[in-house]
């Protein structure tokens, strides 16, 4: 409790620990299987570790081996950028929007969070239905992308919704009372508001669309993305390759998070100065 | 809010709208028009109105089965990510005493949200399997004589599973809710004498309502949606509602897939509305 300042309460040390587990609950099994990726040719699931070696990343880009990574890779990469450009974009300018009040916002809201709460399976039907019913065939570009918006948008506007509670418009209406012109209040007030807000929504856009497995299912077509390749490896892959690629991709999803967590730290600290 | 120009509001959340039109709003009308089409063998789907595929699923045992163990996982972590949920949050809120180490700790709990399900779950096989980590451990300690069986390939498996993915979509709104409680009103609360538990009961609880409710909403919503976590860490031996769908797709039998679809949809949306009837999620996002 705050009035005790001097002395930690009881609760503080369980709760403590209780952080300690719960932590080492979250990384553990995924540092033993960054570890176990380093699997020697003994080619065991399990600890130990035997004769370290890098075999098992080879096997990953041998194609002929076990399904074709590096190409779901090539696909998977392009999808999650162009999904993350079209989630800012798009969750950017709703967020504004809805700060007016206008007809049919509530609708909109309810149909934004249907679209985050239905079952992934259930639109991946939907959309390849529809697709079928166009006459048009499922493809990576096309209506896995579609299907990838369907789940990152209503993420972008909840962080959109999140940033700009804290933006006033008498802020906004302060700078216009000050002389300034649309664009400078724009560009002085708002935009440092929101900014690292658009890190934060394009985190999301990439780090959603890259890891998205059942809304890719049935909407990528005949070629893979990269979550359904490791599907198929959970079921076909009985080596540490399947771990190997799993610390692939972790390792990528770490480098996009520190990025973006590291570019809002920079800016925030450029503002305080 | 000012109405200077009255058009701008629906040119700003037209690309969102036309989004969720094209690929969320059609594609559920549609799955709901094949839900009344006959499946045929060899021939596959024939347009048609008929309530075949709802009587077929609603009076088939198994399908009843699989909507109880789902609701049942769906109670079961629900429990635990919210305990969980409401003390990580309360720790970092209200105990942390440095912003930066509570900010840090935060993103600690956080950065597994943005890597892969499927590798996160894959992740458990060699620490629960029959050579892993626990059972070496069991073993070699001389705890027991023979490995565990039960830690992997189990409902026991599932459950561990669906925490270890779904706790941060939990901790993330309720410590959205609780950093916005004025900590002077627990002062407050304590000068005018109320307990530790009192506090936490009386103040902190109903203030997080809104944090709960929306960790409450994803969480039940992904595991009555899921079928990789169940069909992988039970090894096959249990299922879910929406494992029923991925079998009627294996058979190619497109209707039933969608009347099994509609029901689950609908399950799921009744679920959210109760949520949003006792707490008015939007009022308190939108202002």
């Amino acid at each position: 409790m705050p009035s005790s300042q001097d002395r930690r309460p009881w609760t503080f040390y369980v709760l403590s620990l209780l952080m300690l587990l719960f932590v080492l609950f979250l990384y553990g099994p995924m540092i033993s299987v960054l570890v176990l990726s380093f699997q020697g040719p003994s080619a065991s699931l399990n600890f130990p570790l035997r004769d370290p070696s890098l075999i098992w990343f080879d096997e990953l880009f041998n194609p002929t081996r076990v399904g074709d990574v590096p190409g779901a890779f090539s696909r998977s990469l392009p999808l999650a950028l162009v999904v993350m450009v079209l989630t800012v974009l798009i969750s950017v300018t709703a967020g504004f929007g809805f700060r007016h009040r206008f007809r049919g916002s509530g609708p909109l809201f309810y149909m934004a969070i249907a679209s985050l709460i239905i079952p992934g399976l259930v639109l991946s039907i939907g959309i390849l239905v529809t697709a079928q019913f166009l006459g048009l065939s499922a493809s990576w570009y096309g209506t896995a992308l579609g299907a990838h918006l369907t789940w990152t948008l209503p993420f972008g506007l909840l962080i959109m919704f999140a940033i700009l509670g804290r933006l006033s418009p008498s802020y906004e209406e302060a700078a216009f009372d000050l002389g300034a012109s649309r664009w400078q209040s724009i560009k002085d007030v708002v935009v440092p508001i929101v900014f690292p807000g658009m890190i934060a929504v394009a985190l999301f856009g990439f780090t959603l669309s890259y890891d998205e497995f059942p809304r890719s299912w049935l909407t990528v077509g005949t070629r893979n993305t990269l979550p359904l390749e490791i599907w198929t490896m959970t079921t076909n892959v009985t080596s540490p390759a399947l771990y190997a690629l799993g610390t692939v991709t972790t390792v990528i999803s770490f480098f996009v998070i520190a990025v973006a967590l590291g570019s809002i730290i920079l800016i925030q600290r450029r503002r305080s100065k | 809010m000012n109405s200077r120009s009255s058009a701008l509001p629906y040119i700003q959340v037209s690309p969102l709208a036309l989004v969720l039109i094209l690929f969320f709003s059609i594609p559920v009308a549609l799955v709901l028009l094949v839900s009344f089409f006959r499946y045929q063998m060899l021939v596959g789907i024939v347009p048609d109105f008929t309530f075949k595929n709802y009587a077929d699923i609603l009076t088939n045992r198994t399908n009843w089965m699989l909507y109880w163990s789902t609701i049942k996982f769906a109670l079961i972590v629900l429990a635990i990510t919210g305990f969980i949920g409401f003390w990580i949050s309360y720790f970092l809120v209200f105990h942390v005493r440095n912003l930066v180490t509570a900010i840090a700790l935060f993103l600690v709990c956080t950065v597994p949200f943005w890597t892969s399900n499927i590798i996160r779950m894959i992740s458990w096989r060699p620490v629960l399997g029959r050579e892993g980590v626990i059972n070496q451990a069991l073993v070699g300690s001389g705890l027991t004589d023979q490995p565990v069986e039960w830690l992997l390939y189990s409902d026991f498996a599932v459950v561990i599973a669906y925490v270890h993915l779904f706790t941060l979509f939990m901790i993330v709104p309720i410590f959205n809710s609780m950093a916005r409680i004025d900590k002077s009103l627990l002062e407050a609360a304590v000068d005018a004498g109320a307990s530790r538990w009192g506090v936490i009961w009386n103040v902190v609880l109903p203030l997080s309502k809104t944090g709960i409710a929306l960790g409450t909403l994803f969480v039940v919503t992904l595991v009555m949606g899921d079928f990789s976590v169940v069909t992988v860490m039970s090894g096959g031996l249990s299922g879910s509602a929406a494992s029923a769908i991925f079998n009627d797709l294996q058979f190619l039998n497109y209707p039933r897939a969608a009347a099994n679809a509609v029901i689950l949809l609908i399950v799921v949306l009744l679920i959210a509305s109760a949520i949003f009837r006792l707490v008015d999620v939007r009022k308190e996002l939108v202002r």
